[in-house]
């Protein structure tokens, strides 16, 4: 606990700032044009090697049509489930039984951009994991489902995470993750670049498509920064629950995740208490202290639902946002887009009388 | 001649509420609440809060006590009305039921862990 005790971290804060500026635009425009990128690519660069000037156009309409007839259902699936899982979740997991899925259907479409091929190919493969992974963030095919089956999976990793220094680590992800990923889509965006476009020279009309690619590859080309932004996710450390006693439970990290997600505890726990319909106090050296048996994975669960409701902007999905008190309701105003809503007052319910009545009486 | 203040129209009444019937604007308008409580041991306590008026909690509780095999009760709560009490974790059993007596799923909360 001594090392949470500086109020102010710089690396925290710095990272936090970088997957926030990085996200705003992956969730809001981002998911279009990074997703039918590859195909396109793929489309263009064919079509510049096997197909001459002449029949250029037609051909390519035609294989157009043909692509997006197979590519487009599994592009929209993939929007669907990324809106499902919206910003659900904290950690880096990713649904891998639908990636594979997807990656063939793209693959029987186009050729596949480099690193998916193999990964497709085997389902359960854990040495590929990083791979796919990053694969995977583009997709962001994620829901609440797939996200218990791979608990368990990804508590290993985050034990690793945890183990390691915790900033040091997460960056050296990070960087791997801008090393590799701008590299796969590099080639494509060169070989466009190359071949892609010689009805550049002509002076017929252009076609709407063709312009769209030239305009991607030519925007990526000018800020790469924009391909690694899907990766860039929003993590918070997994909440560390132990038990004390028989009939409590302690979560340690609390101030940590707090101050990760810029809320102030009392806030958090006052959600997390109305959630789980208990009670509890805050000790001494900041851990917060569960009536109740609670395993980390409820936790998690509670806090993930948290931050859907009070700390992603509704709006952009960013979780850089503001929360103001204002005439006893709370405001939500997103850092990145400059949204303004409301949100709903935390409220405990109905709470059914549980344990000895006569204890209750003595209380009251 | 019709001079318009004249009109019996107010044009300022109160015309309920444009955000439905809620008591109190923003938060638990008709939503439904299923909640979880823990009680000792591993035992489990599910209420349900926020039942609309046009169904009989009575009646809802005894199909929920033969569907889910579990005991529960009907609560009178001050604040919250009537509240049905399950025995056990029931929260999804309860949210899959009223989905299909054609309750919309977003008018449905479930909480806790």
């Amino acid at each position: 606990m001594a090392s949470e005790e500086p109020l102010f971290d710089p690396s925290l804060k710095k990272r936090k700032k970088k997957t926030v500026a990085f996200h705003e635009d992956p969730l809001g425009a981002d998911a279009d044009p990074t997703t039918p990128a590859p195909a396109t690519i793929d489309d263009t660069t064919t079509n510049g090697v096997t197909v001459d000037m002449g029949t250029k156009t037609l051909h390519e309409q035609m294989k157009e049509s043909g692509l997006d007839g197979v590519a487009e259902p599994a592009e929209e699936k993939k929007e669907d489930d990324d809106f499902k899982a919206m910003f659900g979740d904290i950690k880096k997991k990713k649904k891998k039984k639908d990636i594979p899925l997807d990656l063939g259907e793209e693959g029987s479409g186009t050729s596949t951009p480099t690193a998916t091929a193999p990964a497709a190919g085997e389902d359960l493969d854990f040495s590929d994991l990083k791979k796919k992974k990053k694969t995977s963030k583009k997709k962001a095919a994620i829901d609440m489902e797939a996200f218990e089956k791979e608990l368990n999976e990804s508590k290993a990793k985050e034990a690793e995470e945890e183990e390691a220094p915790d900033g040091k680590h997460l960056e050296e992800l990070d960087e791997t993750e801008l090393g590799e990923d701008p590299f796969a889509r590099g080639e494509g965006a060169v070989s466009v670049e190359a071949g892609g476009e010689p009805w550049l020279g002509s002076d017929r009309d252009y076609t709407y498509l063709e312009l769209l690619h030239r305009f991607y590859t030519q925007l990526h080309a000018a800020n790469p920064a924009l391909l690694t932004s899907t990766g860039k996710r929003y993590t918070i450390a997994p909440p560390s629950v132990m038990r004390e006693g028989n009939k409590k439970s302690i979560f340690a990290n609390v101030s940590d995740i707090c101050k990760r997600m810029h809320r102030p505890p009392e806030h958090v726990i006052q959600y997390m208490f109305a959630e789980m319909g208990t009670t509890g106090s805050v000790d001494g050296s900041g851990r917060l202290v569960i009536k109740g048996r609670f395993q980390q994975k409820q936790i998690e669960h509670v806090l993930r639902r948290y931050i859907v409701e009070y700390v992603t902007c509704k709006t952009c999905k960013s979780p850089d946002t503001l929360l103001t008190k204002e005439n006893r309701i709370f405001f939500m105003s997103c850092e990145s887009c400059g949204s303004r809503r409301s949100v709903n007052p935390i409220k405990t319910g109905f709470q059914a009388q549980v344990g000895k009545r006569s204890k209750n009486k003595a209380t009251k | 001649m019709s001079v318009q203040n004249l009109n019996t129209f107010d044009p300022f009444a109160d015309e309920g509420d444009p955000l439905g019937t809620a008591q109190d604007v923003g938060s638990q308008q008709n939503y439904i609440h299923i909640r979880i409580q823990q009680r000792n041991g591993r035992k489990t306590l599910t209420t349900l809060q926020g039942l609309p008026k046009e169904y009989d909690a009575k009646k809802l509780l005894k199909a929920f006590k033969k569907e889910f095999a579990c005991n529960g009760t009907l609560v009178d709560d001050e604040e919250a009305g009537k509240v049905i009490q399950l025995q056990g974790d029931q929260r999804l059993k309860i949210s899959n039921f009223l989905v299909e007596e054609g309750i919309t799923k977003a008018s449905i909360k479930v909480h806790g862990f």
